[in-house]
């Protein structure tokens, strides 16, 4: 699976699925420097730079040869208080989970609190 | 119920280890997603909007208690403590981990159940009448028939690379409970008119999805010893004719549509008269044996209206209430089919938590003969039970939140998950489902507007059914939000028919109230004792469009 044939318009983040549990992770950027995945939305890396884009789109090849995501794609965001929200209705569902179930998914914390502190 | 023989229990175990293998190599690396996505396909396995999804297959929607406690287990113990039942009978959890489907596969293996054929260009898991060998207007059990067709189309070599998806209903009844019309291959069970003797009437080339098309009858009688070998030549047909180029335009129905009914038939019948029938053709034994696991229960024998069930509803207005609207005559006197509505206000239309299955499963065990069906409707039935006992059940189902009455009213609404869930939904489908119970949540008031079936998609493939809808609500993508469209006078039965668009679509909160302003067109408009799909029938559109019109003024 290629990354999506067109970038969508920048800023951008990069989603994924593990491909293991299924659940939606995002590209961040560790103190290092270096890209990994984190279940939280909100550290998410936000490219908005062309470059950054290409950074993540290269992230998403490797990723998905090496076995660790499927279904990996940009998505173009705008900036909020608590970090990026996708434009789009479709994608900020993937940051939350079933809207009529606020029990269930990111949006009741599920892989990210423990993750966010660590 | 069927039982597994040896074969069977060998074939599904097979499955589980090669599938548990194509696992593990995909996990090292060995294949690739590309490799790998048709692999899981096959074994019901989806990649959803949060997390992965299997769907498990309920052959003809028959379940037995202890399948469904299994159902509850894997909810529990691998997903969030729900699944959610579709309108092709089956059952789906939402949250599976690949990690852990192996392993679930194992669990309904032991229960001889399977993710087989809920996905991929193979010949679907076929539907049934709900209350199949319970209905009063039926001529015979659908479900052996069902069950031929299962072992005959499982991992059938010829037509496991079709151009696409191939779905097969069936119904023995007068009345059409399954949507026979609106798959690809409709089998009613009928009495020949001269004879007398039983056979199919076939309907080709029905379907939901972008193009709706009611199934066209190829053959208004076939006799029953004949069946495989038509259905043979019907694959046959499409398999080799159906087109390969735009899967769009890959279903039978577009075959049938282009080349027309005559010719589809014609073509039809010239491969069935080359084709050796009775290497085909189930060996009689082999069906008696199929029929005889589904030999009624042993009914006791009843008067045919029971006192105790009138007292309780004398004495009680909630029992009365329910029992008027989810009970179904059954054939065998002094007893009746049951519907448990998965349809409460304000939650997800299909969905039930793992302790409800269990209490579901108990009540099966204790009072209908061990047995379950899941409708398309998305609901449950308790298919035998006394009427002595409907009290009873009816007390068990209360704190369950199972004793909701609405069946086939105006809140028993058919929703696919929509993008709260599915990757290739265009919009929301259960808020919609949701807003509108919450509209018309007053008892009295279902009541009085009686039988009223709303169906919602959440996109253009309409798992939702929402053409065949009373009512049909379709959500699309406009302008960057949800956006809903309406249409009128869509029917799932014998009379089947696809609705027509009212007007521009709608967004979500104005929903409800379009749905209102519909209904007061057809109280209105209704004489006495007519049903709203009669009223719609008879008036036709314009006085509903005219108010959808004003609807659409008001909002601007």
């Amino acid at each position: 699976m290629a990354a999506a044939p067109k970038r969508p318009p920048l800023p951008v983040i990069l989603l994924a699925n593990d491909l293991l549990d299924g659940d939606v992770v995002f590209a961040r950027a560790e103190d290092a420097g270096a890209l990994s995945w984190t279940r939280d939305p909100a550290l998410a890396l936000v490219a908005a730079e062309e470059p950054d884009a290409v950074r993540l789109e290269g992230f998403a090849a490797a990723e998905i040869a090496a076995q660790h995501v499927v279904d990996a794609y940009l998505v173009d965001v705008a900036i909020g208080a608590d970090g990026p929200v996708p434009r789009h209705f479709r994608e900020r569902f993937k940051t939350l989970g079933p809207s009529n179930r606020p029990d269930l998914g990111k949006q009741a914390g599920e892989g990210i609190a423990a993750r966010r502190s660590a | 119920m069927y039982r597994y023989d040896e074969f069977d229990e060998r074939f599904v175990r097979d499955r589980v280890a090669q599938f548990s293998d194509q696992v593990a190599r995909r996990l090292d690396g060995s294949l690739t997603e590309d490799e790998f996505k048709p692999l899981r396909l096959k074994n019901g396995v989806y990649l959803q909007l949060h997390a992965y999804m299997l769907r498990i297959a309920v052959p003809y929607g028959t379940l037995s208690s202890k399948q469904m406690r299994q159902l509850a287990l894997i909810g529990e113990r691998f997903d969030r403590g729900y699944g959610h039942f579709t309108t092709r009978q089956n059952l789906q959890f939402n949250w599976p981990k690949l990690r852990d489907v192996p392993e679930i596969l194992g669990l309904l293996a032991d229960v001889e159940m399977h993710c087989i054929q809920t996905s991929g260009n193979c010949i679907r898991n076929v539907t049934a009448d709900h209350f199949a060998g319970v209905a009063q207007d039926e001529i015979e059990d659908p479900r052996p028939v069902c069950e031929l067709i299962r072992q005959w189309s499982t991992a059938h070599p010829e037509f496991s690379y079709l151009p696409r998806k191939f779905k097969i209903a069936a119904t023995g009844a007068q009345h059409d409970r399954a949507v026979t019309k609106a798959h690809d291959i409709g089998l009613r069970i009928v009495r020949h008119p001269d004879s007398g003797e039983i056979g199919y009437e076939i309907s080709v080339g029905g379907g939901l999805g972008r193009t709706p098309m009611i199934g066209k009858v190829v053959r208004d009688f076939l006799p029953k010893p004949d069946l495989l070998a038509y259905l043979e030549a019907i694959m046959r047909v499409y398999n080799q004719e159906g087109r390969r180029d735009n899967k769009y335009k890959a279903r039978v129905k577009i075959l049938v549509h282009e080349i027309g009914t005559e010719e589809f038939r014609s073509r039809v019948e010239a491969e069935f008269a080359t084709l050796d029938g009775p290497s085909v053709n189930a060996d009689p034994e082999e069906l008696a044996r199929i029929e005889a696991y589904f030999a009624p229960p042993a009914y006791e024998t009843l008067p045919r209206e029971s006192a105790a069930l009138a007292a309780a509803r004398a004495s009680n207005p909630a029992f009365d209430r329910w029992a008027g609207t989810n009970l179904t005559p059954h054939r065998a006197d002094g007893y009746s089919a049951v519907t448990i509505s998965l349809k409460p206000i304000g939650l997800a239309p299909g969905d039930a938590t793992s302790e409800q299955m269990r209490v579901i499963a108990d009540l099966a065990e204790r009072y209908s003969f061990d047995e379950l069906r899941v409708t398309h409707a998305q609901n449950i039935v308790l298919p035998h039970v006394r009427q002595d006992d409907l009290h009873a059940i009816w007390e068990a189902l209360v704190p369950a939140g199972l004793a909701t009455a609405n069946s086939g009213l105006i809140t028993d609404i058919i929703a696919c998950p929509g993008l709260d869930y599915c990757a290739l939904a265009t919009a929301r489908s259960i808020p919609i489902a949701q807003a509108i119970q919450q509209r018309f949540e007053d008892a009295e008031r279902q009541t009085e507007i009686g039988e009223l079936n709303i169906k919602i998609s959440g996109c253009i493939n309409a798992c939702g059914h929402h053409h065949v809808g009373h009512i049909g609500i379709l959500g699309l993508e406009k302008r960057g939000i949800e956006s809903y469209q309406i249409t009128l006078g869509g029917d799932a039965t014998e009379n089947a028919a696809v609705g027509e668009i009212l007007g521009p679509g709608l967004p979500a909160e104005e929903v409800p109230g379009a749905i209102e302003a519909i209904v007061g067109v057809y109280e209105a408009e209704r004489n006495d004792g007519e049903r709203f799909i009669e009223t719609v029938k008879r008036v036709g559109l314009s006085p509903f469009k005219a108010a959808f019109k004003e609807l659409s003024h008001a909002a601007d």
